[in-house]
């Protein structure tokens, strides 16, 4: 039995968590390590750190973040934000991170995506795609998104499904696929965007962008997602993830649930 | 939440330079061991026990271990009964050989190959979660485990035993596959028992009692 995945994720600037998180029973709700100790007890199947420091220091920083997190964590987790080059890949991966996600830097430079996958194997290598829904493009069946790069301020013209088919057959393990318009909305995930992309890929994608009930989780992996990317939602402390898995499983869904 | 190992036990992680080293340390270092990594031939034959870590392809893991002469090292300890566990590619480096990019032979340990997936029409590789029905539930290895239970696994092959007593369990994606083997004092894991949460580190645990138990002495 192969269960779908809840990944809770982790905006990291300067080796806190930013983004607010209120939880009671941690001492110190910015220290990602533990807050990501406290997802690993609770069920998290996986964690992704999003580094944001802007620093020139961000290097340092990427890779002591790994390291900490080795230490406590024992399910996989991923680093993103800022990894331009197989050496920057290296250095976290080194240091105990499972996984690399790109983004800006292999849509600039999509052979990235194979340098990545040849020295460290596909299963490393995450794309991640910010994706905009195209203006007049509301019929699901003729729906358009377009890659966005420098954290969703630039436009790249590129149709993200062609993008996510490419970065696959490039090297990408999996797609970590967000969508700009339901990102901090609470809306629900865009179902027909994680669809389209699912469809066109024969490596598991990410839902991402736009959780707000746990019925928004059960619809997207019901929509050809292999898993949820989850922020707010758990870390406003509304749900944990223990309620996300039991609703999953109530709806059907196959998950692993803690004992 | 975690059983630690009481006692001290000689564990050494072998590198090769193949992946996943420090994880497998530090999971260790969380149940109470103290493992090092090393290629050292001294330092592999003092161990109680060895774990053969390692992600990427086979031809090139082969390729490493013979260069550093840790092929024979390995394929001895095994036969001299010491308690060796392999990791994902470390367990299939064990077996006969491996059909990844154009085939290799392997260490020849367990009998049998290791082949593609077989998934249908799932995806691969096959990232996630996935529950192991243990066939042999009174090994040591699944010592206080549940009879099934999820591990983390990312892998695109798996090995095909040509003994079937030498399954230690089975796990199903498109198809039922081979997800943990057991022959004589070598053992291995398809997934990640570093990745795992408890399950995984109850597993390493258990590896390290059975390290502790082949290197005492025996009662008269």
């Amino acid at each position: 039995m192969h269960f779908k995945r809840v990944i809770p994720c982790l905006d990291v600037d300067a080796g806190r968590v930013v983004k607010g998180v209120e939880f009671l029973d941690i001492r110190d709700a910015g220290d990602p390590v533990e807050l990501a100790a406290h997802y690993d007890r609770e069920g998290a199947d996986e964690l992704v750190f999003l580094d944001i420091t802007a620093t020139h220091e961000k290097r340092d920083t990427i890779a002591k973040l790994a390291r900490s997190t080795a230490d406590e964590v024992f399910v996989p987790f991923t680093i993103g934000g800022g990894i331009r080059s197989v050496t920057d890949a290296q250095a976290v991966l080194d240091a105990g991170a499972d996984k690399v996600a790109v983004n800006s830097a292999a849509l600039e430079r999509p052979e990235l995506l194979d340098e990545l996958a040849a020295v460290f194997g596909v299963q490393c290598v995450v794309l991640a795609i910010d994706a905009k829904a195209q203006v007049g493009s509301e019929d699901p069946q003729t729906s358009r998104w377009e890659a966005y790069l420098a954290g969703g301020r630039t436009p790249t013209g590129r149709d993200v499904v062609d993008w996510a088919r490419e970065g696959a057959g490039r090297g990408a393990g999996e797609i970590l696929l967000t969508s700009m318009d339901r990102d901090g909305t609470s809306l629900g995930y865009d179902l027909a965007l994680t669809s389209a992309v699912s469809d066109a890929v024969s490596v598991p994608v990410i839902a991402s962008g736009g959780a707000g009930e746990l019925e928004h989780l059960a619809e997207a992996l019901r929509a050809g997602a292999d898993a949820v990317l989850c922020a707010s939602i758990f870390h406003y402390g509304r749900f944990s993830v223990a309620d996300a898995k039991a609703h999953l499983a109530a709806a059907g869904i196959p998950v692993r649930e803690i004992e | 939440m975690t059983a630690l190992v009481e006692g001290p036990v000689d564990i050494a992680i072998v590198d090769y330079g193949m992946g996943n080293r420090r994880s497998v340390e530090k999971a260790l270092e969380h149940v109470g061991v103290r493992a090092s990594i090393s290629s050292d031939h001294a330092r592999l034959r003092a161990a109680a026990g060895l774990i053969v870590p390692g992600v990427g392809a086979f031809p090139r893991a082969m390729d490493n271990l013979r260069e550093l002469g840790l092929d024979e090292l390995l394929r001895e300890r095994v036969r001299s009964g010491t308690p060796v566990l392999g990791i994902c590619l470390g367990m299939q480096l064990a077996f006969d050989s491996s059909t990844e990019l154009g085939g290799a032979p392997g260490l020849g340990i367990v009998p049998g190959e290791v082949r593609a997936l077989k998934a249908g029409e799932l995806k691969l590789p096959h990232i996630g979660w996935n529950e192991v029905r243990f066939a042999k539930p009174r090994s040591p290895l699944v010592e206080d485990l549940p009879r099934t239970c999820a591990f983390y696994h990312v892998h695109s092959y798996a090995p095909v035993p040509a003994v079937q007593e030498d399954v230690l369990g089975v796990a199903e994606y498109g198809a039922p596959f081979v997800s943990a083997v057991e022959r004589g004092s070598f053992s291995g894991v398809q997934f990640h028992p570093e990745k795992s949460s408890a399950a995984g580190l109850r597993l390493l645990a258990n590896f390290a009692r059975v390290c502790i138990a082949a290197g005492a002495p025996v009662a008269g």
